[in-house]
């Protein structure tokens, strides 16, 4: 197992969310190590999505702990969200861009208010950025200027302008064109290969077989599974990952 | 029974006379609104350059003069200086249906520009003529999406014939104010009036709700205009 | 080249008249939006009971003519013991009942902000006050100012009320001279061009504004 490597960079443990009377996550742990990327999979409704929202706090737990290098986040305090927030980049399924604002001022923007960085530095450091996803030339485009990989791209750069120590990927492919997922895929991989810590919700097998440190299979609010894709993606392993990420080949294979 | 609600009692039946009046103007100026705007509409989308240059000066015109103005200019001025005799009634019936008349022009205009280019094309394609594909085509259509603008429009002249009582015209705000001038009842009068308004007002744009529902063709949006 | 005495006598009391017009149509226009901003705030935010007020306030202010709202205040508040001066009632009532309209402006561009904006913000580490301040006032006031613009336009035009409650203006002015003389043709003319000239200045600021604060993709809801 990947998760020996010393100290966990992130460690959420028996977090609990009921909307109503719908218990979408029922106690559910998951550790990262500093570089380590582990891929939440499993149908829509199995709780990803709002397990990747508890850990960065959008969507509060009811109950459990969070811990982010070392300090532990008291969620009843606005000041320790905000703090946590910073430090966990979010990447979502619709890009969720500010609509108002150019590519390189949606980068800015958190600089200088977030992080209460000069304008000069924030347009120099949002300029890398952009240029690291291949976007330099798109710098004073507008979201709606943008196509949904684009958008996606800019919404990484964004993430990344903030120094995460974590990132989180909820879906990053699922709203994008078919033509269009191969880009940010390969945005992701290089933020792989930078040794970026991930946790990422998607159905992209090129993503999971390739990337995952390890697997986690989610089912109604628990992890019903979790290992390494060698092992529960083994020819003639009759796990559930194996079978779910079959019918996803399938998909794909029907689509041509 | 205090003074201010026994009066408004005794007076009510007769507040509530005026309604007929503000009713017909209402409905009259709609209409008469109705028809210009339609007209306009088809010749800023269809007409030639002086066509659309001559609307678009009306709309100018009556869509930047107050309604209180125009009352004063067509009834003691302009209906005056060309001898047309015309009742107060008719007079506020045809401003408020010339200037509604500009307002419908554009409701129905962005109507049309919201509809598919291939409508008309295909209307032409069968055959059918230009005022067919107009009449037949485009219009049903333009006038179902356009009702909820058109509640709105009928919201702002029903209000708009309360200043009819500067001309004189005997409708509820006339009513009301002469009733008001002899008892002294300014507040409780005024309220009711403003009552029996606000009534009228949501009564006729829940009326035109349900008309919406009504004429409704399933998967066809409603929303092309606003 | 003379004008005769009564076209001096004319433009010199309307011109009297647009300078209480504007008196009138600023303040209106400035407490308007003030009011529409917070009672729109009100019924789109606000918990049960205040957005039931907002809501309330909107509706009957919405829903009865403008003349009869000026009359309950000017006429009918001296029943209560109180006395507005004509300015101040005209004023009053063009704030509440322009304020109403664009509380529905307010709240329709502040409905319109996709929730995404406030996650994208929060994701950030944004405060709720930062996401306000710097998502969501921006976004808002685009999708608004059309709406709150034209409103304004509308307000200048209402503006020529005032003088039913005593408060003489531009129409009030025009309306003495017209009686005076008994030339209602020319002099309603010339006041249609005087609100003519209002409207279509109005306008092309609006127009200006909104050609500033214009982004791509942005547009009116």
């Amino acid at each position: 197992m990947s998760t020996g490597k010393g100290n966990p960079i992130l460690r959420a443990s028996n977090i609990t969310k009921t909307f109503g009377n719908n218990t979408i996550l029922h106690g559910v742990s998951v550790e990262l190590a500093k570089g380590e990327i582990k891929i939440l999979i499993g149908s829509s409704g199995g709780g990803k999505s709002t397990l990747l929202q508890c850990i960065n706090c959008l969507v509060v737990p009811d109950s459990g702990e969070i811990e982010v290098d070392g300090m532990v986040i008291d969620i009843t305090k606005k000041k320790d969200l905000y703090r946590l927030r910073q430090q966990v980049g979010m990447i979502f399924q619709d890009f969720n861009l500010f609509d108002h604002l150019t590519a390189i001022d949606n980068i800015t923007i958190a600089l200088r208010k977030v992080k209460k960085i000069s304008r000069e530095q924030a347009t120099q450091r949002a300029r890398q950025e952009l240029e690291q996803v291949g976007l330099g030339d798109k710098q004073h485009l507008y979201p709606a200027q943008l196509s949904g990989g684009q958008k996606q791209r800019v919404a990484i750069a964004r993430a990344l302008a903030m120094d995460p120590k974590i990132l989180l990927l909820d879906e990053p492919t699922s709203a994008l064109d078919p033509t269009l997922v191969g880009e940010v895929i390969s945005v992701i991989k290089r933020l792989a290969a930078k040794g970026m810590t991930m946790i990422m919700a998607t159905h992209q097998m090129s993503l999971i077989s390739t990337l995952a440190d390890e697997i986690l299979f989610m089912e109604n609010g628990r992890i019903v599974e979790q290992g390494t894709p060698s092992v529960l993606l083994a020819k003639g392993n009759k796990s559930r990952t194996r079978g779910f990420c079959d019918s996803l080949n399938d998909l794909v294979g029907e689509e041509g | 029974m205090p003074e201010p609600i026994s009066v408004v009692i005794e007076a009510f039946p007769y507040l509530l006379q005026g309604t007929f009046l503000t009713a017909g103007i209402v409905g009259a100026a709609m209409a008469l609104g109705l028809i210009l705007g339609v007209f306009m509409a088809v010749g800023l989308v269809y007409g030639n350059k002086v066509v659309r240059f001559l609307i678009t000066l009306y709309l100018w015109l009556f869509r930047g003069v107050p309604v209180v103005v125009l009352l004063f200019l067509f009834y003691f001025g302009l209906f005056n200086y060309f001898n047309i005799n015309v009742s107060a009634f008719t007079a506020v019936t045809i401003v408020l249906g010339l200037t509604t008349g500009a307002y419908q022009a554009n409701i129905f205009r962005g109507a049309m520009l919201s509809l598919p280019r291939g409508q008309f094309k295909a209307a032409s394609g069968l055959g059918m003529t230009d005022l067919q594909a107009i009449k037949s085509i485009i219009l049903p259509q333009i006038l179902r999406i356009s009702i909820p603008a058109w509640s709105n429009e009928y919201s702002i002249i029903l209000k708009d014939s309360a200043l009819a009582f500067v001309i004189g015209a005997p409708e509820i705000m006339a009513r009301t104010q002469f009733v008001a001038s002899r008892t002294y009842q300014h507040l409780s009068l005024y309220i009711t009036a403003g009552i029996i308004y606000f009534v009228l007002t949501w009564a006729g744009v829940m009326a035109l709700r349900k008309l919406e529902k009504h004429v409704r063709i399933p998967g066809y949006s409603a929303n092309g205009n606003q | 080249m003379e004008l005769s005495p009564f076209y001096q006598e004319l433009f010199t009391s309307l011109n009297r008249g647009v300078v209480m017009s504007v008196a009138l149509i600023v303040p209106s226009a400035i407490g308007g939006v003030i009011i529409g901003i917070l009672a729109g705030v009100i019924r789109t935010f606000g918990g049960r009971f205040v957005r039931a007020v907002g809501d309330g306030y909107a509706a009957v202010f919405r829903g009865t003519p403008l003349v009869v709202q000026l009359f309950v205040i000017y006429f009918g508040l001296p029943n209560l013991g109180i006395y507005l001066s004509p300015y101040v009632a005209a004023v009053t009532g063009f704030m509440l009942c322009s304020g109403a309209y664009q509380s529905e402006y307010v709240r329709g561009a502040l409905l319109s902000i996709k929730s995404g904006q406030y996650l994208g913000a929060q994701a950030l580490g944004f405060t709720t006050f930062q996401t306000i301040f710097w998502i969501v006032v921006p976004q808002a006031v685009r999708r608004a100012i059309h709406g709150c613009g034209n409103e304004i336009i509308y307000l200048i035009k209402y503006s020529s009320l005032a003088f039913i409650v005593t408060c003489i203006e531009l129409t009030g002015e025009g309306k003495t001279i017209a009686t005076e003389y008994f030339r209602f043709t020319e002099v309603f003319m010339v006041i249609g061009v005087y609100y003519l000239l209002l409207v279509t200045i109005a306008m092309m600021i609006l127009k200006r504004i909104e050609k500033t604060l214009y982004v791509p993709g942005f547009g009116r809801s």
